[in-house]
């Protein structure tokens, strides 16, 4: 089983998860219209440029925008979620002794202390996100099962992988179930919501050339963000 | 496949048509047959898969509902939260329903939808702007308009207005005779006391052409001596087109792309005819939106930009207080608190905010910003053709509120709006909620504070 999960369905997973997003952002771009989206993606280059790095930049940051700061608590959320999720696997000890071991090359990897602490955020921002959609009315009205489920994807690795690492009723099953966990995220990205992956770069630069090119960009010194 | 002699899926194209419609009082008749109206999904499937590209799908599939658009929209303030009233709530229930079902939605659907897109939309995008993927509902909204339209789902003066536009490519009932006689009134009805004061129609080579918002002409000429007055006093060489003078666009609130396509084709014309250097249109937003900024892209004009270079009427006053143009006699700027009402259609979608408070530096002794203010600032409440709807008044006047008090909050009992929508609805606010407050447009503040210069003043008798 452990070889199963680690070779062929690993290597399926990670090739779904490159192909399927690298599927996802030409498509993306083709679907640009100049003339639907009315944004002259071509013409006024600079403007557009400039307004899509704008719009990403800001957004990138905890309270970068006024939006983050309007939301403190969920901006605190969001962040600390989406940066347990991105930066504990790639710089997790395990992982790269593993990556060492088959592919002769590893990453800086963190303290087993630090993606513990990064783990448990995870988790606990997991929860209160969660919550959030049931306590707030207006969350609620456009929260689906799916948005649970996405969710769930998102923290399973986490969850198992600290099963594992701490062995709570055995190492190997918990092991198993981390990888495929793991994979099945891998899988879900370019499938669902989870495309945010790229989308959310790909959107955030659309609107930002609508505004750069179209929207005021060339009038003034770009949208206050 | 029933379809209404007034309700229907067909744009009106003439001035008959146009006379049955507006006989139809609040269209009541034009309704009722809506109830009848059948949805042809395969068109809808068809328009979708044509016009519903990978920018729209996108929004539509990655967002997370995480409900931080709420709190940007106005609607949502103003009805005590109302989840219903979240932006992505509102798009998702409507155009996200339609893209899933692939058009296969029946009548009651769409009126909802006609309701959702019209009644409790004004396409004012400040959504688009607090949320973290850069969903803009707003511009989902207008394309959801046009989705309408051509099912024949959309409010009657809407379809009215589209029609105007059609037919008298002007969102009323202004021939090019009309208007062009209204230029010769003015400028004879002021010329005793401005010697010299002309509107020039159809000067070519003009450094300047001007443009303006049909209900000028045919409801507040003397908007347009105003702006007769202050060119001639600036000095500027500038004229009117007989044809082609109107800005606004009631087919862009419609929904009606064909229309916005040949309202914007008579403007661009008059540009390429009289060869202008530039041209400056009146203190309208959407007009200046629609003419501007969306309409190079439905004229089909690869640049994005109008044929010559074009501006709004704050930039012009900007430009003529900067340079000297038009000066203000110190004695008679605004001395009481003053404010000022940033138009979503020229301020956040067109980026001029920082013009408005130039303008504000060289006439107001008082000025106090609106909280939140530029491109952050709340839609008036009338926008998006939502002034205008008699289905839709009481919650118009619901979502006044939000400016209600925001205004109220600066102190100032004058509010500037240099846009005849936020005029509008500011007008409308306090008739309906008496708060003590007045508005004004530009250029009649401008024309009591500005310096007259010697050899323009009329001779002492």
């Amino acid at each position: 089983m452990y070889d199963l999960v680690t070779g062929p369905l690993a290597w399926l997973a990670f090739s779904v998860f490159f192909i399927g997003l690298g599927v996802r952002v030409v498509r993306y771009i083709r679907g640009l219209d100049w003339k639907l989206d009315r944004v002259t993606y071509t013409v006024n280059v600079s403007y557009g440029i400039q307004g899509a790095l704008r719009s990403v930049f800001f957004w990138l940051f905890p309270f970068g925008t006024r939006s983050w700061r309007s939301n403190p608590f969920l901006t605190v959320l969001v962040f600390t979620f989406h940066i347990g999720i991105l930066i504990t696997p790639v710089f997790l000890l395990a992982h790269n002794v593993m990556l060492m071991e088959r592919w002769g090359f590893r990453f800086w990897s963190m303290s087993e202390r630090a993606s513990d602490f990064l783990t448990v955020l995870v988790l606990i921002s997991a929860v209160f996100l969660a919550l959030r959609r049931i306590a707030l009315p207006e969350v609620r009205i456009i929260t689906t099962a799916y948005d649970y489920l996405l969710l769930l994807i998102a923290v399973m690795p986490f969850i198992t992988g600290l099963a594992a690492h701490y062995q709570w009723g055995g190492y190997d099953a918990w092991l198993i179930w981390h990888i495929l966990s793991g994979e099945v995220m891998l899988v879900a990205i370019p499938f669902t919501k989870l495309s945010h992956f790229v989308g959310f770069f790909l959107s955030r630069a659309q609107l930002g050339m609508d505004f750069g090119i179209k929207r005021g960009g060339m009038k003034n010194r770009g949208m206050a963000w | 496949m029933p379809e209404g002699t007034l309700c229907n899926k067909k744009p009106v194209n003439t001035k008959e048509e146009l006379l049955t419609l507006l006989a139809d009082k609040s269209g009541k008749k034009y309704y009722e047959e809506m109830n009848a109206l059948d949805v042809d999904a395969p068109a809808l499937k068809a328009l979708l898969d044509k016009t519903c590209k990978s920018r729209i799908r996108t929004w539509l599939e990655i967002c997370a509902h995480c409900g931080m658009c709420a709190d940007s929209c106005f609607f949502y303030l103003a009805n005590h939260r109302d989840p219903t009233q979240v932006p992505s709530y509102k798009i998702q229930s409507t155009l996200g329903e339609i893209v899933r079902k692939k058009g296969n939605v029946d009548n009651a659907f769409m009126q909802m939808t006609m309701d959702t897109a019209w009644g409790k939309c004004t396409c004012c995008n400040r959504c688009g702007m607090y949320c973290p993927f850069g969903i803009d509902m707003g511009v989902m909204f207008g394309y959801l308009r046009g989705v309408c339209f051509s099912q024949g789902f959309a409010p009657w003066e809407m379809k009215i207005g589209s029609g105007m536009h059609r037919v008298y490519r002007a969102q009323m009932d202004v021939t090019s005779e009309d208007w062009v006689d209204t230029c010769q009134w003015m400028a004879e009805e002021n010329e005793e006391d401005w010697p010299g004061l002309e509107i020039p129609v159809d000067k070519a080579d003009a450094d300047i052409i001007y443009t303006v918002n049909a209900r000028e002409p045919k409801h507040y000429p003397e908007d347009l001596a105003h702006a007769a007055i202050l060119f001639h006093l600036a000095g500027e060489n500038w004229t009117v087109p007989s044809e082609g003078w109107e800005e606004t666009s009631l087919a862009m609130f419609a929904g009606d792309w064909e229309g916005c396509r040949l309202q914007v084709q008579a403007v661009y014309d008059a540009m390429e005819r009289l060869k202008p250097k530039r041209m400056v249109v009146t203190e309208c937003g959407h007009a200046y939106r629609a003419t501007v900024i969306e309409g190079p892209y439905w004229a089909g004009l690869k640049s994005g930009k109008t044929p010559v270079p074009s501006f709004h009427y704050v930039e012009w006053v900007a430009e003529a207080l900067r340079t000297g143009k038009l000066k203000i006699d110190p004695a008679k700027k605004i001395k009481e608190p003053v404010t000022y009402q940033d138009s979503c259609n020229y301020i956040r979608n067109a980026g001029l905010k920082d013009c408005a408070r130039e303008i504000m530096s060289y006439i107001a002794e008082d000025f106090r910003e609106m909280l939140p203010n530029k491109e952050h600032n709340f839609c008036c409440g009338g926008g998006g053709g939502m002034n205008g709807l008699g289905r839709y008044r009481e919650q118009r006047n619901i979502g006044l509120k939000v400016k209600r008090d925001q205004i109220l909050a600066t102190g100032a009992k004058l509010v500037i709006t240099p846009c005849h929508n936020c005029w509008d609805a500011i007008r409308d606010l306090e008739e309906v909620y008496q708060v003590g407050i007045r508005w004004s447009f530009l250029k009649p503040l401008l024309l009591k504070m500005v310096m007259v210069p010697d050899h323009l003043k009329p001779e002492e008798e």
